[in-house]
């Protein structure tokens, strides 16, 4: 026979305060988790949406990112013949060979920090190749002149970064002659111009950071890097789809956000844990004359046992909705942060998934079973007689 | 000449439950002189508990005036009450009340810990209280180590261990059995003729009714 | 204070209640703990920093470089003491996620201006003198069990190509606030295979460090370098050393602010703990309160006996908490690289915000036990069941 609902949820309306006082805690543990692997998804989302699975970029094995990378010409044309470069309309190879550096620029607002900028110097195809990158304000700039267009998030927040202005570096003033928008990717965060105009500036003839290609047909990543791993003069390179590289740029960050994250989370957990049983070792304690009622009248241990599972979860439950609710009104939040892969700013958003809300529940259910389980124990083991007489 | 310890002038109480006022005492004039021994009686939600906690300083009546000692207590505020309690009132309860966490020595001392009596001092008292009571073989020993009779002992030795002049019992016999309840009578008894405590004794018991020079009756808020 | 023993017995009334709320608040003081030593350990760059060192660097950004031709102006300039330069190397040791500061750096010079890494002189003679050597911190040669005369092959990354240092000296840092992973070796080193393999990229540094004779004549020593280079291909930005260590701090901010946001939020969940448990001791206790103030305890009596109560068991749950966070700190250290956290300790500061924490927690969580006390009337309170 199992204790009905009804005893459970009229229990709570009657010890109105310290429920609400447990269910607040876990609220809180909840929201601190959902967060910390909302801002992960968030970095992941953005920087693997970035790269497209039909694009390889090639950069050099030991570097530990697209600035520390370098590609001489002749390697640059050594990997133009490979067969699995796809070709353009006029039969020229869809590739381009682009040149990333970092600039300081300085924040718009109150604290008006410096932050590094990545700008890319990029040739004619890195339109096709990334057809989400979309010129809507101003124009795109001339080829073969001092002009930039800069990205969504970059013209948004930084001083001097509006159509209309210079930007100063190189020792020559760039004129800012358009906004492009890449879909809320990682490519919304930089600034582009004409690669061989940058690399004059940079004083880097003839060298490039990273080469980005699309393959002739898809899935020919192991052709293309049988053909790498057979030439001695591409074996310092190595070839991985742009989706890829891309996303093991957001790799470190995120798993130290998640890392770091989650250990503290479970510390607070321990916290919300301890809250949680001394609210039911008291309930338990105020219904000791009840529960030795319920006994005598036939219920079973296991049903008292239940009883009390079920009110522990349901606080639990209930937390963990209150927790998710707020958390998931910081997906309108847009934040930016140095991204230890680049090196530069990434602007991204909190982004809750499907298996964020499942993780949440999970360690809510989690907490209240471990928080409420010795509590409902000592309720099941209560003697009945010394229950009834403890009036 | 007998002096008049507590004076009961006029004295009105309601209680307010939500939006309802409930009239518990109408128009109550009461003497009561020093050394008296005041049973009070009546059925229930007569107000005899009511005008007891009047007395003791622990409630505030509505309307007119309650002098104890010659002292208008319902004039003072709340922190000067307290400390007159502190000299001046001893109450007993039915359920003893004890500080369960407290040995009986520590129970009977809380009093005596609002005073600036030393530590020594203190334990004069204390000792004498409990010796007066009956329980010097007890004094360590927790609430829940002592018989309810023993409890109440304890209970009254904390009442008398500032010795006030003024002791208030609240159906002090009324979760004892019959030998205890009549320890405790023998022992109020003595307090009044021995040593001279005035006190006002609400109760059920005709037992301990007998006990009191004078009973008063309490009906619907009036003393009859 | 006599009611001091009062106080104590009623913690032990509900021994396992008070155990655990004294439990949960100490892991949540440690959680505190942990999380203001991670962020203390994010600035201590910052912290570490001279006040009489200045940093020049390409104001475009750190990634571009600074001819060597500007050591000399900056030295004449009236206040500089010492100029010195480094290039960051970066590159790989064995794989990625090995990772130490690499750079390239002026032997004469480096340790005159960062006199916090101590070397015994012999060991500097022969880093000094051998072109291809390199000087490792003490704690970076604990990590890799690096001793002198062992070699240290680097792929390069930024500057392309096969590398090989042999280690030639270990400096001690002067104290914990110092860095230990660090690997220096020579800048000619660097320059001489840059001149033969990518010519364009010879005769260049990363940044100077500038020792100045008087910090304070900070601000006006970075303005005339600063002048030095206006409208030249490489413009500087010279600012000192903190102010340059800020900077990366302060791209991180988002991570910051997050640690800091959960620092609060556990703050909370402490207040909440034992409020609870502060509530629920108050309720029960309704009729013993109502009977103290019978005897003649006052309002302000009660107030000390559950404040005093509260703050009782918040010490010692702070107390805890401290205790316990200096193993976790220990833990966190063997787990993770000292050279991905090169300075990791509990920091006094540290100390002192938990236990005041831990104090304010226990007064605020009894005021509301304690309004409840003061406002319920005696006759109420002797007849409460609960």
């Amino acid at each position: 026979m199992k204790i009905p609902l009804k005893y459970t949820l009229r229990n709570f309306q009657s010890r109105r305060l310290t429920t609400g006082i447990t269910v607040i805690g876990i609220a809180m543990v909840v929201f601190v988790f959902t967060a910390v692997l909302m801002l992960a998804a968030g970095i992941r989302k953005t920087l693997v949406a970035t790269g497209s699975t039909e694009n390889v970029i090639v950069a050099r094995k030991a570097a530990n990112g697209e600035i520390s990378s370098i590609i001489m010409n002749d390697t640059y044309n050594i990997i133009m013949s490979i067969p699995q470069v796809a070709k353009t309309a006029d039969n020229r190879p869809m590739a381009t060979g682009d040149v990333v550096v970092i600039i300081n620029l300085t924040k718009i607002g109150t604290s008006g920090g410096i932050s590094n900028v990545t700008v890319r110097g990029v040739s004619q195809p890195a339109f096709q190749l990334r057809p989400h990158v979309k010129v809507v304000e101003g124009r795109m700039f001339t080829w073969g002149a001092r002009e930039v267009i800069v990205g969504s998030s970059i013209f948004r927040r930084f001083e001097g970064a509006q159509v209309g202005s210079t930007i100063k570096f190189a020792g020559d003033a760039w004129t800012v002659v358009g906004k492009y928008e890449a879909g809320g990717t990682g490519f919304d965060s930089e600034i582009w111009g004409d690669v061989t105009q940058l690399q004059d500036a940079f004083n880097r003839p003839g060298s490039f950071s990273t080469v980005t290609f699309r393959m002739a047909s898809s899935d020919q990543l192991d052709a293309i890097n049988k053909s790498f791993a057979g030439d001695n003069r591409l074996q310092q390179f190595e070839a991985k789809t742009e989706r890829r590289f891309f996303e093991e740029q957001s790799e470190f960050m995120s798993i130290f956000i998640s890392a770091l994250g989650i250990f503290i989370t479970v510390f607070f957990s321990v916290g919300a844990v301890i809250g949680a049983m001394i609210t039911m070792y008291a309930a338990v304690a105020n219904r000791t004359v009840e529960i030795g009622t319920l006994r005598a009248l036939g219920f079973r241990r296991r049903s008292v046992l239940a009883a009390f599972m079920t009110e522990s979860i349901i606080i639990s439950l209930v937390g963990a909705a209150v927790g998710l609710f707020l958390a998931s009104f910081l997906q309108f939040l847009k934040v930016s942060t140095l991204n230890f892969g680049s090196f530069s700013e990434l602007e991204f958003s909190f982004t809750l998934t499907p298996e964020t809300i499942t993780s949440a529940l999970i360690f809510a259910v989690l907490m209240g079973l471990v928080g409420g389980f010795l509590p409902a124990v000592r309720a099941a083991r209560l003697n009945i007689v010394n229950a009834l007489r403890s009036a | 000449m007998a002096n008049v310890m507590i004076q009961v002038e006029n004295v009105s109480k309601a209680y307010r439950r939500d939006s309802f006022e409930i009239p518990v005492l109408n128009n109550i004039t009461l003497n009561v002189n020093e050394g008296d021994f005041l049973g009070l009686m009546g059925p229930s939600g007569s107000g005899k508990t009511t005008l007891l906690n009047l007395i003791a300083g622990i409630d505030r009546p509505n309307k007119g005036t309650i002098h104890v000692g010659g002292t208008d207590i319902a004039a003072l505020n709340e922190t000067a009450l307290a400390k007159w309690r502190a000299t001046h009132v001893g109450f007993i309860f039915q359920f003893y009340n004890l500080i369960p966490v407290l040995t009986a020595y520590e129970n009977v001392e809380l009093p005596l810990l609002l005073t600036s009596l030393s530590k020594a001092e203190r334990k004069k008292h204390v000792e004498f209280a409990l010796g007066v009571v009956g329980l010097s073989d007890r004094i360590h020993h927790y609430p829940k180590q002592l018989s309810g009779g023993q409890e109440q002992r304890v209970a009254i030795a904390r009442a008398v261990a500032t010795d006030p002049t003024l002791l208030v019992a609240d159906e002090p016999t009324g979760d004892l059995d019959k030998n205890s309840a009549e320890e405790i009578l023998t022992l109020l008894d003595r307090l009044n003729k021995e040593f001279k405590k005035t006190i006002v004794m609400v109760t059920h018991d005709p037992r301990a009714a007998e006990k009191a020079h004078t009973v008063r009756h309490l009906d619907k808020g009036e003393l009859t | 204070m006599r009611i001091l023993k009062l106080m104590f017995k009623n913690t032990l009334r509900h021994k396992l209640r008070t155990f655990l709320t004294i439990f949960g608040i100490g892991v949540a003081v440690m959680a505190f703990g942990f999380l203001r030593t991670v962020v203390t350990a994010w600035y201590s760059g910052v912290e570490a920093s001279a006040a009489n060192r200045l940093i020049t660097r390409n104001s475009v950004s750190f990634i571009f470089p600074l001819p060597l031709a500007y050591k000399d102006k900056i030295a004449k300039l009236p206040g500089v003491e010492t100029v010195s330069y480094m290039n960051w190397f970066g590159g790989v040791y064995i794989d990625k996620s090995q990772f130490f500061a690499r750079m390239a750096v002026d032997p004469e010079t480096a340790l005159e201006v960062y006199p916090e890494f101590i070397v015994a002189p012999d060991q500097l003679a022969a880093f000094k003198n051998e072109r291809n050597s390199c000087i490792i911190g003490a704690d970076l040669a604990k990590q890799y069990n690096f001793k002198l005369g062992d070699v240290i092959p680097i792929e390069g990354d930024i500057y392309p190509g096969k590398w090989e240092f042999v280690v030639r000296a270990i400096y001690q840092p002067r104290d914990k606030m110092v860095d230990g992973t660090q690997m220096w070796f020579h800048w000619a080193y660097l320059d001489e295979r840059m001149r033969q393999e990518m010519p364009g990229r010879a005769g260049n540094v990363g940044w100077y460090i500038i020792r100045i004779k008087d910090p304070k004549d900070a601000a006006q020593i970075s303005e005339e370098v600063d002048k030095l280079f206006q409208n030249s291909r490489a413009e500087t930005k010279t600012e000192t050393e903190a102010a340059f260590q800020q900077g990366f701090v302060a791209g991180t901010g988002l991570i910051i602010s997050l640690l800091n946001f959960m620092a609060f939020v556990i703050i909370g969940i402490i207040m909440l703990i034992l409020g609870n448990t502060m509530i629920m001791s108050a309720r029960e206790r309704t009729k013993e309160y109502a009977v103290l103030k019978t005897i003649g305890f006052s309002g302000s009596h009660l107030t000390k006996l559950i404040a005093g109560e509260s703050i009782i068991i918040s010490l010692l749950g702070g107390g805890l908490g401290i205790a316990l966070t200096y193993p976790i700190v220990g833990l966190f250290s063997l787990v993770v690289p000292k050279s991905w956290f090169p300075i990791f300790y509990v920091e006094p500061m540290t100390l002192i915000l938990a236990g005041s924490s831990a104090l304010l927690v226990g007064i605020v969580a009894s005021l509301f036990p304690i309004q409840r006390s003061l406002r319920t009337s005696i006759v109420d309170g002797l007849r409460f069941v609960g």
